[in-house]
């Protein structure tokens, strides 16, 4: 009776383990970036052969759940601000209603999915550029004297401070007025390219607010758990939510979300940072092969696109894994004592 | 993602949702009972391991 009301029919052994393993890739990267949901399991599903409502709606509704799960784990270890995430998502919302106005345009002059292409590669690779750069200079004083901030944020913090003020998490002193405006600005490029937008909300939040990373991370998630749980409620709607594949990619994510959360509370910050850099680099370029394959006709880019991307999430997992490990050993090292 | 679409009410899909929301929650619980049984054991095999190859 229970799965006849929910629509859940039998599946495959393998395709179960298929699902478990990789829920438990994209957890440990969903933990560890506040990322990277829906930008990996969506295609793999229609790589899979599901329709494209089912495959959206299971990705966003696993995406929702994984976030749950993720957003606990950081809860815990008190890496979200849940003020920064409210006005974060009142932002976000408008402006993904914004950018969604602009696809709108540029649909009626034809332009859209050419424009919306080129933009996802570039800024994928750019942010994936630029994170990645910052983080190599870590070593080096980077941060501005005062408040330790990021050199953008501090130079935002000083010409743009206007009251009211709000105090984050990581004593950061900041306008109400420059979160709404990343908000919307995030929000306006996520309705634009129609991605969840972790990948510029996570490096918007450090680079723009100076919100410490791991913080950066917690609240992102916080923020998917509202936009995933009503994309997947309006999906759900429209039998777009398939819980065969749900309830198995949970079940690895769960265990990869608790893994990759607590990583961030070991690994240093530029230790993320480079990592999420490399991932976006791999990412516009597994994206920009894809889309020359759509363009081309040519089945087989696609293909290869798609397991670019995911090889590179499979080696981006494991590196953390082992950075995990190298960083225990290294503390370790600095207190023979310890342990 | 989800812009300012307004869902209507719809108790087969709340059902749905709820299922999910139940099952992260229970994994949540579930594994962080196995994390702290096996977490500290695996961080000292870790730092032994460190030691042994030194």
């Amino acid at each position: 009776m229970w799965s006849e009301l929910l629509g859940v029919t039998a599946v495959e052994p393998a395709l179960l383990v298929l699902f478990v393993g990789f829920g438990l890739v994209v957890g440990i990267l969903f933990g560890f970036f506040g990322m990277g949901g829906s930008f990996l399991v969506t295609p793999a599903l229609l790589m899979l052969g599901y329709p494209a409502r089912v495959a959206v709606g299971s990705g966003m509704a696993f995406v929702f759940g994984t976030a749950v799960i993720a957003t606990l784990k950081h809860s815990d270890l008190g890496q979200v601000d849940y003020r920064l995430g409210v006005l974060m998502i009142a932002g976000t919302t408008v402006g993904i209603e914004l950018g969604r106005a602009s696809v709108l345009y540029l649909e009626s002059l034809g332009l859209a999915a050419g424009i919306i292409s080129v933009v996802y590669v570039l800024l994928l690779g750019a942010i994936g550029v630029l994170v990645t750069r910052d983080a190599h200079r870590g070593s080096r004083p980077t941060l501005a004297a005062d408040g330790g901030l990021p050199p953008a944020a501090a130079w935002i913090h000083a010409h743009l401070n206007l009251p009211p003020r709000i105090r984050l998490r990581g004593d950061v002193h900041v306008s109400v007025w420059i979160i709404t405006a990343v908000a919307l600005a995030t929000g306006m490029l996520s309705g634009f390219l129609g991605v969840g937008g972790g990948f510029i909300r996570m490096p918007a939040m450090i680079y723009a607010i100076g919100v410490p990373v791991p913080v950066a991370v917690g609240t992102d998630l916080f923020e998917i758990v509202f936009s995933g749980g009503i994309g997947s409620y309006l999906y759900g709607q429209s039998g777009g939510v398939d819980l065969t594949i749900v309830v198995p990619l949970l079940l690895g994510s769960a265990l990869g979300a608790r893994i990759g959360s607590a990583a961030t509370a070991i690994v240093d910050a530029e230790g993320i940072k480079i990592y999420f850099g490399l991932m976006l680099i791999a990412g516009a370029v597994a994206v920009a092969v894809g889309e020359l394959g759509g363009l081309l006709g040519v089945v087989l880019l696609e293909q290869l696109g798609l397991v670019l991307v995911i090889g590179a999430a499979v080696v981006v997992a494991a590196g953390i894994i082992v950075q995990v490990v190298l960083t225990i050993r290294a503390r370790d090292g600095q207190h023979p004592g310890s342990g | 993602m989800v812009g300012l679409s307004v869902p209507t009410w719809d108790p087969q899909t709340a059902l749905l949702i709820g299922v999910i929301l139940a099952e992260a929650v229970v994994l949540y619980v579930g594994y962080g009972v196995i994390e702290r049984v096996v977490g500290p054991p695996l961080v000292r095999a870790i730092r032994r391991r460190r030691r042994h190859v030194e």
